[in-house]
Formats: structure tokens, sequence, C-alpha cells
């Protein structure tokens, strides 16, 4: 063991004398004291296995200097290391011949070329003439080893990386070496592709083109692109990435290396959904999603026509204002996919023109904001060091992909302990100390059995006792070092149900955190800045502020009581549970849509305002953990599509109104000043990690550009918006305090939840989420489309037995609206009688099981099964 | 539903058990797979996999780091002849290239008749008897040309049924003991008996 | 002239045809040393392996008891026993695994009893079909004796041993190695520190490797006393030991001769050992401990085959093997047929020894069966001295483990003693010898 009281070391390195971490890699401590070792196997987020021998150095030693591995060893008080040495240097250069003799010779053409750490390293110390002169390696070139990578095993050097990363960072051991010596190989199972949500990383931290991604293959080489820091909005984690183009072509999202964050990993649907941003200017067909709306459209006879800005804010406007004059007669949904500038825009336009209380950035699908706003937050960063973490969440590899990473790392890189009140089907399964099983409509009794030790409240509990007492025994008596992450793992079934759990364990352990769970992209941004009943800009809440939610409003239209709604966002109809009431709403009133993208939703639309959508458009936002960062524009918006900050600005202008928000800094500017929430600040340091509402700035330096662990991130000089501070720099944000958001005891204390009692011949129905849906990101990505896979029901053995039935049999559904017929998946996860759909999917017929089988009216939706 | 027949799944699981950590019966398992399919097909390995808790790749990446291992089917009989250093010194390449006529098909692969797999080996520990040939990992010590010939008559003829069984039949003797104790009372008792041992050297020495 | 006179220590009951049986095992005093052992203190038992200096037979030579005594401070966890014996040439575990696999077994107890692990596990290698089923025959006479399982022979202790089954890589018989495939994993080495199992070895726990035939030593020293089997032998190198003798030599075969008194050429030409080579012809080198080990020529011959005197004289007793090589014999195609091996053995996790290997078999093959440049001897050296810098013994290493550096052993050893030999190959065009 080191010494604890030491916290510094001294080594010495060519002579020279640094400072080092005691236990610190060498590669590390001499890199930070300016000398850099090659290498090619180690990476900083990954064990080092030092296979490459690479970064050998001469060590001083018991038996003399003897060569060693830099990226192994760690440093100790006193230790002698030369890294220049002739044996040093003859060694490095051999390894380095050593690599290149089976190298293919085809950097012209390869994807890697003119970013590749083996070239670059041989630029540096290669002796340029070779001394091979035998045949290469052959192998057949390239082999798909998943739907997304290929795989060139020519140019492979073994280093690795990334069959650590698919085994040690995702748990997907779906490639792996095969072979032995120098016919050794990564390959995948012929019965098993490497389908990996996680599989664009190893692409990414590959040092050669061995791996190269589909989507990006030949589209562009390295010296043509350009390229901005921004956040990846496709879930709420907030990942930092490198956006990348060409011309006014997106060719590439790349992962940053940011500490609090996404440690430079991405999920692949937030790395290739990239075509339904700038793939689709084309499509015409304004219901498909991956349209991209490029002029504002006015319905007229019944079809959408493409008319003026002028006409089109005009029409706007007259429906609006005709809305509003009823009491109540006008709201907006939606908001989650805004930049916090265009939600606070909106949010003005709303409640300051509209004179609407009607607000809401979710879908229905997630947890009362005034509650989640009570709540002690967590930062990621803590809930991945916490000694405990509990979730009460969905398959967070599915809904929020890198938490559930860092989560992954936390249990078992770092030992901490996870309890997962388990809904269904959840990767987090396999490295959770407690899995306590939960059925739909009985969260809150799990709650309070997890309170009290003591699970009486649980007709039948689908956990043992021994389960529950581990579980409690991990979370302690009072929650200290524990972090709760909660979502809402359960569209079928009411949000007060989760809700009511969230609250008990918030009041039985007070010394708890909580980390949201909410996975559509700006969704907390959204909430933050005022999109929500009960909730002012900046965290602000307030009681009166008493409209109706996004359900409600459905409610509302559907009776007459409200006249019109303003959409912001186009995909309604994708994200509403029940289609069919969303329909009968829609139908029966005005809609205004202020949209990127099209959908099925236009269908009702009577104006349609093209907006731009992410790497179109410059702003901050939040993610699920509070922290605001900056996402920027790579691209320049096409058609008339404006942002929404213009939009909301200039509709005002209709109704005579001025929001004093000119540009997305004004609203920026606006944010900060009035409500002391981080935005503009944010927004002039773009290129930094962000900063989490209601915690002080972190002083902590950002982790340097590291082009050997993430290749193909050009460099730090090219990231970001140096450029732009310019413009930005005329603002001087006076700090205001951050407002108090609302306390537990202030929040209502939600609806009471009466839950009918299971009946043996139904069974409950878990709908949950899956990362690959029929969302608009992926209907816009013929590449990740095809990945999307088709509605089965899953159920566990004994039920399968129960019905006699077994994997891949079709059963009888029956639910509120009618029957269908499902294939039927054995799925021990689940809970016994509990039946679970993905939501986003079709049947293999095409039929949207959701839609057929919710019953919207009922806590929990409970379906018949028959065999046929 | 098992690829594995239930005489041989049985085993597999008793093979699972002996192991503190259920990855450690993966080659005895892949030993058994093979056993029963002559070489590893997809079913065994993913039956192997779900045996070990790991997944299709890595079984098959393990496997395929191991000589013994066939991924594609081969004959009954593999005849594998070693050309390392002692075998050399002693015609281990002439009898490789004998064996390649006799049986008809070259190194690496398979005679027409599908019943023998031709293969060179490393060195086999039996070299004093070199050139060393195994069939199905049994010694043959044919050491020449002649006795190589009536080796593969006799086991074409079945007459080497006993010594030689089909490929992928690697132990045919059964585990038959085991400890069946608690690993914590195993090292309780052992703390106890070291007590008591000392107990009785300080009453000797008194 | 040879020493024969001590004597056997493990081979004692390899002439019987039926030396495999638990019967012929207990008509020979079968198990009296694990009862003896039984009744002695565990620290005693390994007592009595330290003062015998019984070194290791697995190629490092590491005395067994200093190993044991190292480990025995912090509790022990497991016993793995090494017999993937796949180094070239090498076959005496072979011989002792299907002729005593009773020997082994209590060999194995004995240790376990002296260490206090309840967990065994013998390696064996996949090839060895008849071995494993008769070892395994044998671990199961022995819980039906008695001399395993739960409270053995009526004593406090508890063993369990499970016979394990490689499956075809020479790189299982390195330790960690070995300790992968045993938890089922391709045999990668583990990468150093720490150097010994001992600290983190199986599951990450304290583990002792021993082989085979260190093993086997055991009922014997327990039986006549460490001092008796110190008695034998000379220096560090103390008892008999098994060489495998085979190559160019009349009789080729396992061998037990006391060390130190005897020479290579006791054990080459004693007519009651090698009896010579054959057709008389002239010796060129040998080969003195496995092809890891850089080779001798006839001016050795003499040299007593004791650890530190092979290591003086910069090479190794290893394995115990000994090829021999005589004037007939090409020395570029044995080089070249040596780098195969090691080439085709490789691991494959170090740069060096995987493309090194393959490389420098090319260049061998080439010499050997034309195309071979002039450039390529010096070229050959070269590309051994980036794997082994320095080409000096012990070696130093730019890998993971030892197997890279006793690559250039062979090719080192060949050009430098037979510089001529790859000239002439160049020349010729080819192998003079075709
Ligand atoms: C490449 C390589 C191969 C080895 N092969 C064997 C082997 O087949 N059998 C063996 O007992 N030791 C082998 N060893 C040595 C073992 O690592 C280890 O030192 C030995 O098993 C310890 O046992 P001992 O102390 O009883 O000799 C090998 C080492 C290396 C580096
Ligand atoms: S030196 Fe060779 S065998 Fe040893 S670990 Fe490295 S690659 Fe594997
Ligand atoms: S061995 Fe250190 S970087 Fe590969």
């Amino acid at each position: 063991m080191t010494d604890v009281t030491r916290t510094t070391v001294s080594i010495t390195v060519n002579g020279r004398v640094i400072e080092a971490r005691p236990g610190e890699l060498l590669i590390e401590a001499a890199e930070r004291a300016g000398t850099f070792i090659p290498r090619f196997c180690y990476h900083p987020r990954m064990e080092s296995v030092g296979n490459c021998r690479m970064c050998l150095v001469e060590v001083e030693g018991p038996r003399g200097a003897t060569l060693q591995p830099a990226c192994y060893l760690k440093v100790n008080d006193g230790m002698n290391v030369d890294t220049e040495s002739e044996k040093v240097k003859k060694a490095q250069d051999g390894v380095l011949e050593f690599l290149l003799a089976n190298h293919p010779l085809d950097c012209p053409v390869c994807d890697k070329g003119g970013e590749c750490p083996l070239q670059d390293q041989t630029l540096a110390h290669g002796s340029g003439e070779t001394r091979f002169i035998e045949e290469k390696r052959h192998f057949v070139k390239p082999v798909e080893i998943g739907e997304l990578v290929l795989l060139d095993r020519e140019r492979c050097i073994q280093c690795s990386r990334c069959t650590r990363f698919a085994s040690e960072v995702a748990g997907d051991a779906q490639i792996a070496f095969a072979g032995r010596g120098d016919l050794i190989e990564v390959a995948s199972s012929p019965t098993q592709p490497f389908d990996s949500v996680f599989s664009g990383n190893t692409v990414q931290i590959c040092p050669v083109g061995a791996l190269t991604a589909k989507p990006y293959r030949f589209t562009a080489r390295p010296w043509d692109l350009e390229q901005v820091e921004s956040t990846c909005t496709t879930c709420a984690v907030g990942c930092r990435v490198a956006v990348q183009s060409s011309g006014n072509r997106l060719t590439r999202v790349l992962g940053i290396d940011s500490d609090p964050v996404n440690h430079g990993w991405l999920c692949d649907k937030g790395r290739f959904t990239l075509d339904a941003i700038d793939g689709n200017e084309a499509a015409v067909d304004v219901l498909e999603a991956s349209t991209r709306i490029t002029e504002p459209l006015v319905r007229r006879n019944g079809t959408l026509t493409p008319v003026s800005w002028g006409e089109a804010l005009a029409t706007a406007a007259t429906l609006l204002r005709g809305a509003s004059s009823t009491p109540n007669g006008v709201g907006a949904i939606g908001g989650a996919a805004l930049t916090n500038e265009g939600a606070f825009a909106w949010e003005r336009f709303v409640r300051g023109v509209l004179g609407s209380e009607n607000l809401d950035a979710q879908y229905g699908d997630g947890l009362d904001a005034a509650l989640l706003q009570a709540l002690p937050k967590a930062t990621i960063d803590e809930a991945a060091s916490a000694r405990t973490v509990v979730t009460l969440a969905g398959d967070l590899r599915e809904e929020l992909p890198i938490l559930f990473l860092r989560l992954r790392e936390s249990a078992v890189q770092r030992g901490n302990s996870l309890v997962e009140l388990s809904f269904g089907p959840s990767a987090l399964r396999s490295v959770a100390s407690v899995s306590l099983s939960v059925r739909p409509g009985e969260a809150h009794l799990v709650a309070q059995a997890l309170a009290t030790a003591n699970a009486g409240a649980l007709q039948v509990p689908a956990f043992a006792d021994s389960e529950l007492a581990e579980a409690c025994r991990l979370v302690g008596e009072d929650g200290e070092g524990v972090v709760f992450v909660v979502g809402r793992p359960n569209l079928a079934e009411d949000a007060a149900v989760v809700e009511s759990a969230v609250r008990i364990l918030a009041e039985r352990y007070p010394q708890a955190k909580f980390l949201p769970a909410l996975r559509r992209s700006n969704v907390i941004g959204a909430l933050d800045m005022g999109l929500a009943p009960s909730l002012a800009p900046g965290r602000g809440f307030d009681a009166s502020l008493n409209g109706r939610g996004t359900l409600a409003q459905l409610d509302a239209l559907v009776s007459g009581e409200q006249k019109a709604v303003l959409l912001l966002g186009g995909c309604l109809l994708g994200n509403v549970a029940d289609i069919e009431q969303a329909k009968a709403a829609l139908d029966a009133s005005d809609v205004v849509v202020v949209t990127g993208h099209g959908g099925a939703t236009l269908a009702y639309a009577d104006v349609v305002l093209p907006a731009v959508v992410q790497h179109e458009r410059t702003g901050t936002v939040t993610n699920i953990e509070g922290r605001v960062s900056a996402v920027n524009a790579k691209l320049s918006a096409p058609g008339s599509a404006w942002p929404d900050v213009a939009i909301a600005a200039e509709l005002a202008e209709e109704f005579g109104q001025n929001l004093g928000l000119a540009s997305v800094e004004d609203a920026a500017k606006a944010i900060e000043e009035t409500t002391g929430y981080p935005a503009l600040s944010v927004l002039q340091d773009s290129s930094s990690d962000g900063a989490v509402v209601g915690r002080p700035a972190s002083s902590a330096s950002r982790r340097p550009l590291d082009p050997m662990a993430f290749p193909g991130i050009r460099s730090i000089d090219m990231v970001g918006l140096g450029s732009r501070s310019g413009t930005t720099e005329a603002f001087n944000v006076a700090p205001t305090p951050l407002r108090v958001g609302a306390s537990l005891a202030q929040v209502s204390a939600g609806r009471g939840v009466t839950v009918p009692l299971a009946d043996n011949y139904s069974w409950r129905l878990l709908v949950s989420r899956r990362l690959y849906d029929r969302g608009t990101a992926m209907q816009g990505s013929p590449a990740l489309l095809g990945l999307v896979g088709a509605t089965t029901l899953r159920l566990n053995h004994l039920d399968l037995d129960r019905l006699g039935v077994s994997s891949g049999d079709v059963v009888s559904v029956t639910g509120a609206r009618g029957t269908m017929q499902l294939p039927v998946t054995l799925d021990d996860a689940l809970a016994r009688g509990v039946g679970e759909i993905a939501f986003g999917t079709l049947s293999e017929a095409g039929d949207d099981a959701v839609r057929m089988l919710i019953d919207h009216a009922s806590v929990v939706t409970q379906v018949r099964l028959e065999t046929r | 539903m098992s690829h594995f027949r239930t005489e041989l799944r049985q085993r597999a699981e008793e093979l699972v058990a002996l192991y503190p950590r259920k990855r450690s019966a993966m080659l005895p398992l892949l030993h058994l797979a093979q056993e029963q399919d002559g070489y590893l097909s997809d079913e065994g390995i993913a039956e192997v996999a779900a045996l070990t808790g790991t997944t299709p790749a890595d079984v098959r990446g393990t496997a395929s780091f191991y000589d013994m291992f066939h991924l594609e089917p081969v004959g009954k009989y593999v005849v594998g002849i070693c050309t390392n250093i002692a075998c050399l010194l002693a015609g281990g390449e002439e009898m490789l290239d004998h064996a390649s006529a006799t049986l008809g098909c070259a190194v690496g692969s398979t005679s027409a008749d599908g019943l023998f797999t031709l293969e060179e080996t490393e060195c086999l520990a039996d070299c004093n008897l070199a050139p060393c040939v195994q069939v199905n990992h049994r010694y043959v010590r044919t050491t020449t040309p002649e006795a190589f010939d009536g080796m593969i008559e006799d086991l074409r003829g079945g007459r080497l049924d006993h010594d030689v069984p089909s490929h992928g039949t690697l132990i045919r003797v059964r585990r038959s003991g085991g400890l069946r104790a608690d690993r914590g009372e195993v090292v309780a008792e052992r703390a106890e008996a070291q007590a008591a041992r000392e107990a009785r050297a300080a009453k000797e020495t008194k | 002239m040879a020493t024969l006179d001590a004597p056997r220590i493990v081979s004692s009951r390899a002439s019987f045809e039926d030396s495999h049986t638990l019967t012929r095992y207990l008509a020979t005093g079968g198990y009296d040393a694990l009862r003896k052992a039984l009744s002695m203190f565990p620290e005693d038992v390994a007592a009595e392996v330290d003062e015998a200096s019984l070194l290791g037979r697995g190629g490092a030579g590491f005395p067994a008891g200093r190993k044991w005594s190292m480990l025995r401070k912090s509790p022990v966890s497991y016993l793995v026993v090494n017999g993937d014996e796949s180094e070239p040439a090498t076959f005496k575990d072979h011989f002792l695994v299907e002729r005593d696999p009773h020997q082994l077994v209590e060999g194995i107890i004995i240790a376990a009893y002296a260490l206090q692990v309840s967990q065994a596990f013998l390696f064996l290698r996949g090839e060895f079909a008849l071995g494993l089923e008769r070892v395994q025959q044998a671990v199961n006479d022995a819980y039906e004796h008695g001399a395993l399982g739960r409270k053995i022979f009526g004593s406090s202790f508890s063993l369990d041993i499970v016979v394990h089954p490689g499956a075809g890589a020479y790189i299982c018989g390195e330790e960690t190695a070995l300790i992968e495939a045993l938890e089922g994993k391709r045999g990668f080495p583990r990468i150093k520190p720490p150097f010994f199992p001992a600290v983190t070895g199986l599951y990450g726990e304290p583990t002792v490797v021993n082989n085979v035939e260190t093993m086997a030593n055991l009922p014997w020293i327990i039986s006549n006393g460490g001092a008796a089997f110190a008695a034998l032998g000379g220096g560090r190198s103390t008892g008999t030991r098994l060489f495998a003798l085979a190559g160019r030599v009349k009789n080729p075969g396992v061998y037990e001769i006391e060390m130190v008194k005897n020479t290579f050429r006791d054990l080459i030409y004693d007519p009651a050992l090698g009896g010579g080579i054959i057709d008389d012809k002239e010796l060129k080198a040998i080969i003195p401990g496995g092809v890891s080990a850089p080779w001798f020529g006839p001016d050795l011959l003499d040299l007593p085959l004791g650890q530190d005197e092979v290591a003086e004289k910069g090479s190794m007793l290893g394995s115990g093997s000994i090829v021999v090589m005589d004037e007939t014999t090409c020395v570029v195609r044995a080089t070249w047929r040596i780098t195969k091996f090691f080439s085709r053995e490789s691991c494959g996790q170090c740069t060096p020894c995987r493309e090194g290997s393959g490389w420098l078999e090319r260049v061998l093959y080439r010499l050997e069966h034309g195309g071979g440049r002039a450039e390529d001897i010096d070229l050959l050296l070269d590309l051994s001295d980036n794997i082994a810098p320095g080409l000096t013994w012990p070696p130093q290493q730019t890998t993971i483990c030892v197997l890279g550096p006793s690559i250039p052993s062979s090719i080192h050893s060949a050009i430098s003693m037979f510089r001529d030999d790859f000239v002439a190959h160049v020349q010729h065009g080819g192998c003079p010898h075709d």
C-alpha cells in the first residue's frame, strides 16, 4: 500500500525530477510532465494490459535498468526512468517495425489515413524503409462484424482496445480475439453479430483503420472535415461530442472525453443518427418523420401549402388569438427538443403573450416536474461513485445509455453496490447486488417495503425477504452516500405510482440524493425554463402557476374546453402512449406546429413553422444532472428554417408584443440575468464541460484532448467556438442568485393511487422503452432503422408454461381497444403475471401494440392472453 | 432445450459444479461438446456459453486459441503427426508426406471418405518413439511408413476401436469421488486441527 | 562412466506392467508417505521439502520449499499442478502421469497438506488422453481408498483434486497462462508484476504452481527425509532428475539419474543410457534444456548435469530435455523448425513475439528452402535483438512472458556456432543437405 498521507511522489524522468500521484501510471505521470511516451494498446478509460509493447522505457531496478511498459507500471517514490536511451529507442523502433511488417500500405484509401495513431507514430519514429520482404498476411476484407461496424483484419494491430471495450466497458462480449499467435484476429460469432448499442466506440478508439463505421466509411477525408464541439441531444445524458462536417453535410460525430459526463463514449444512436438532419431535405412527404421541413406551411383546402413566413405567422397568430379569447382555451405541448433559449422564448410567449398556464414539455410519459425539482440532486459523478445506487427506472442501457456505462463501471470496476428496483429486462441486472422485482402498479408498495424493511404492504412480493433485507442493508439508515436514479419505467402505468414511490423514498432517506432518469433530450432544460405547470423559468416553483399538463390538455381538447394547441416539436403522436386519444384531441382543435421534421402529427396541423434542429443551432441545454452545456451549429439550416427564439419573438410581434429576445445570446443573457440559471456564461465558454445548476463552478481543469485515445478529433484549437466569443463579449451577466426551487413539502402530495387487484386471468402490461425505436431520429437514419426490433410480448417462463407456449409462438392479446396477435419471448427478468412490450415498435404485421392495448383510463393496463 | 444429450448434459452440469467459478469449466465443456458432435458446432458453442455465463463470441474466440478444438467438422479420426525437433531428426516430415499420400489428403484436410483428417502437430511428448503419431490424441506408436499403413488399415477395420474412440472423446473415465463439503466447514476444521496440533506440541515440549 | 547407484526416486515402479494401478501402488509402499505426512505438522512437512532443496522441475528451477514458505505466511488458496508438458522434446511428465499416476496424486496430497489447501487442480496437457484417463482413475481410486476427500485417512485434513484437461496450446505451460486457461479463458500469460501467482493467482487468490515431477518427488522425500534427498546430487542441484533424451541417439528415452554426478557425455554415451550417437556419427550440438535453451557444442559434453553448472555456461537445464544433433543434422532446418514452433505457439499478445516469430520463421524458411540473402543472417540477429535486447543469457525481454525471448535462443546459438552453414545455404540457394 502506498503511504496514505503522501499526496505526491517524486520520480526522475530523463534526469528531471517530476511530481506524480502515488499509484499513478508512469505513462500518465510522464505525459503530464511533458514527456510523451508512444503507445497503442493503452487507453486511459480502460484497464492497462500492456500488450503492444510500444511504451517500453528503461526503469532502474534491483537488477539494473530493465525495459518496462510505462502504461502498466505504477510510479513509486524515487523511481528512475529513461524514456530516451538507445535501448529504449531500439526497442520502440523494433516494436513499430514489427507492427508495420504485416500492416498493409493502403493509407491513401484507408478511412483512418490522416488521423491514424499508427501513421502518426510511424512518421515520428519510423525508419521509413522496410526490411520485411515477405508476403504480408492476407485476410478476406472487410468483414461485417455487426450491422454498423466493418473489420479489416489486415490492418488490425491486435491492441485489444475494441475487445476490451466490448467486454470490460460495455459488458457486451460479442467480439473477442480468435486464433492464436500471428493469426490472432478479432471476431464475432456467426450466430450473434456485434449488435451492442455501443459498437461505434470501438471504431472511434481503434488506433488504425481496422474498424470502420459503415455510415462514415469513405464519406470524407479527415483533412476536409470541419468540426465544432457540442452536446449530443439524442438523450438527456448530454454527452460531449465533436460534430464534423464536410461542407454543409454532417459526416461524423465523435465522443469527447469529458470527465463529468461521457468519458469519450457515445451510444450508436447518438453517433449515427445524422441522416435525419441533413439527409432528407429532398424528401417531400411531410407526414414522414424523415422529411425536413424547410418552409412555412399553412393548410389550404385541406392540404399543407408552402407560404411566406409572414403569412404563416399571421395565420398562426389568428388561430391562437381566437382560441385564447376563451378562458383557458389555448396551451402548448412539447419543447424537450429545444435549447434552453428556445424553451425560454416559448415560455415567455405562452405565459406572457398568450396568457396561458397550460404548458408541458413532457408527453405524459415523464414525472411530475415540481416533484423532480424538489428532490435533492445528484450529479452523474456522484451517482457513479455512490456507495450504493438504487435504480427505480427502466432499462438504462435503452434509455440513457451512457449513464448505464457510468453506473456499470461503478459496480464492476469500483465495487460499489447497485440495488435495482427491477420492472423488467435490464442490462444492469447482471452487475446488481440485489434486484427487487416490481410489478406494474406496485412501485410505491416496494418503496414502502424498502422504507420499512417490511414487505407487508405487498400482497405477494415478487422478491424474497432476504433480498429485501440485503437491499435495506445497502441503503443504510438515512441514505447517506446513496443515490436514487428515478425514471419512468412503465408507460402503461399512471405516473402517480412511481411518483408516490419517489416521495416515500425521499422522505424516508433524507440524506440520499436523486438523479432523474428522464430520457428525452433537453427535457430537464425545458422544464427548468418553465415549460411545465407550476414551474417558472430558472428552477422557480410557484404553486399558483397551475395549468394543464399534457394529458390534461389532450382531455380538454377532446372535450372542447381547450380550442387550440401549440406543438413545440412535431412528434406528439410518436410520443404519447395513447395515440387514439391524442388524434381525437388534435382533430377537435386548431393546431400550430413548430418543428424541424415532418411526422404523422402534421396530418392535423393547420400551420407548420419550420425550425432549426440539432447541429444547426447554438444555445445551451441541460442534462439529467442539471449540467448546462453548449450546443453549437455546424451546419446552416435548410430552406428558411429559423431558430425557435426568432420564431417565438416574431410570433409575439404578431400579437404586438416584444419579447426583447432578438437573438439566442439575448435569450441566454435574459435567462442568466433574470434567474441566475447558467446560460450566457456557458455559451461564451462553449468548449467547456458546462456548469451544474445550483453548484459552484468546477475549478478542475478540463481533460486535455488525447488524440491517441480518441483519434479523429482534430486538435483542441479546432474545437469549440473560440471565434464566436467576439460577438458575445458585449454581454456581461450580472450574477443573479438562483431561485430556490420547490421543497418536497411544498409540492402537492400527488394523487393517491388505487391499483385494481390482479386477477388470475389477466396479465399486467409493462410498456418499456428501447433505444432503437421508431422515433424521429431513427426514422431519418436508414443505417439504424433496420435495427429496430419487431414487437414481441415478453413473459416469464412460468407464464409461458401456464399458457403452454414457448418462445416464438403467437398468442392473442386482448386489451382496451381490441385483440391482436403477438409472438411471445421468454424473459425471466419479468415477474410472474407481467407481460412486456416495447414502446415505439411495430409487430411483424405492422401493428402498434401499445395503441391497441393501452388502457389510458386505468392506473395499470391489464391484458388477456389466449393461445390460438 | 439442451443441445447436449441427456447423459452429456448431466456430465456438463457436474463439471460446472467442480469449479469455484463456472467459466473455469470452459475447456472441459468444450471437450464434451466436441465429444458429442465431433467438432464445435454453433449449437454446442451456444450451450457452452450458456453453461459458463459467457457469449458465443467469447466461447468461439477462446476455443479457437486451442489446437485440439475444431470449429469445422473433421473426420472420425484426426491423425496428428509431429515434425518438431526430435521427430524432424527422426523423419517426421517424411512421415507426414507419407501419411498424406496414404490418406489421399493434404495436411490440414480430410480424406475423401470423410474418415481421416490429417494434421501436422507440434511436439507430442513421446519423442523416444519418433516420429510421433497420434490418432484422436491416442499414441499409436507407428514409427515406420509400413506400420503407419497397417495402423490405418486396422482403424478402417475397426480393430482399434477400444484404443482409439471417435474424435472428440477424450476422457472415458468419469470422475466418481469428490470432496462434497462446504468450503467454510473445511477451512474451520483446518484451523481447529492446527490449534489442536499446536496444543499437543506445547504439551509435549513441557 | 555414468554414476548409476542412486535410488530410483520417481521411476521405481515404471518397469511394472500394472504400475498405474492402486494395487501395484499399495504393494510398493504407496500412500505410506501420506500417512506419515498427516502425522506431522504441515510446517514440518514443508521443512522436509525445504531441506531436500528440491528445485522445481518445470523449467525455472525455483526451490519448491522456498516457494511454499514465501507463501505460507498468508494462507494459500489453491495448489495448481502443471502437467502441460509441451516444451519440444520434453516427455518426462508424460512418463510420470501414464506410468505412476498414484505417485503424482500422493505427491499432490502431501503438498496440499503442507500448504493447507483444500482444493488442488491438476492441469494436464489435453493430448495426454491416456494419461488423463489414468490420472482420473487414480484420483477416483484415491477417493475410494480414503486418501482423498473428506478427512483423509481419518485425519482432519480434507482435499479435493480436480483433473483439468488442457486443449493444445504450449503457452499454457507458462504458469500465469495456465491459470487463465484454468479460469476458462484464452491462455494469455498475465503481465507482471505481480511476479508470482503466489500473490494473485487463480481467481486473484494466492496460488502455488508446481510441476508434475516436482510433486512426484514428494512421497520419497517424506518417506526418506529431506536430508537423504539433499545427500544426492551436488551443490544446489540435489536428488535425481528425469532427463528426456531425444534426437540422434541410439536409445532415446526418459532416464532418472543423479544430478551433478553425471555429465552430458554420460547421459548421451553410457550404454545403459543414451548409448551414443546413431551410426556413431560425430556430435554436432546439443540443446540442453528444451528448445528455449541456448545450445552447447561438443566442447561442453563434460559439463555436469546441474542447474548452476549449466547456467554458468550460458544455458539452462530447463525442462530436463536434451536433444542431440549430429553431423547429419542441418542446423538451419532445425532452427527454422524450432522457430516455426514458437511462431505457432506465441499467444499473440505481444507485438515483438507475435510478429517477430512469424518474420523470423519466414526468413529462416527462405534460407532453408531457397531465396535466402546474405543480409538475412544479420537481419535474423537484429530482429532477435528486438525481442531479447542484447541477446544475453538469461535474456532481457521486450515481451510479457519469456516465450518471446526464448525464440532467439536457437537462432542466436546456431548462427554463433555454425554461421558457415547459414552462409552455405545462401550460396547454395537452399539447403545443401537436400
Ligand atoms: C513458455 C513457458 C512454457 C512453460 N511450460 C511448462 C510446462 O509445460 N510444464 C511446467 O511444469 N512448467 C512450464 N513452465 C514453467 C512454469 O511457468 C512454472 O515455472 C512451473 O510450472 C513451476 O513449477 P516448478 O517450480 O515445480 O518447476 C513454462 C514456462 C514458460 C515461460
Ligand atoms: S511473449 Fe509471446 S507468448 Fe509470451 S505473452 Fe507475449 S505474445 Fe504471448
Ligand atoms: S504496452 Fe503500453 S501502450 Fe501498449
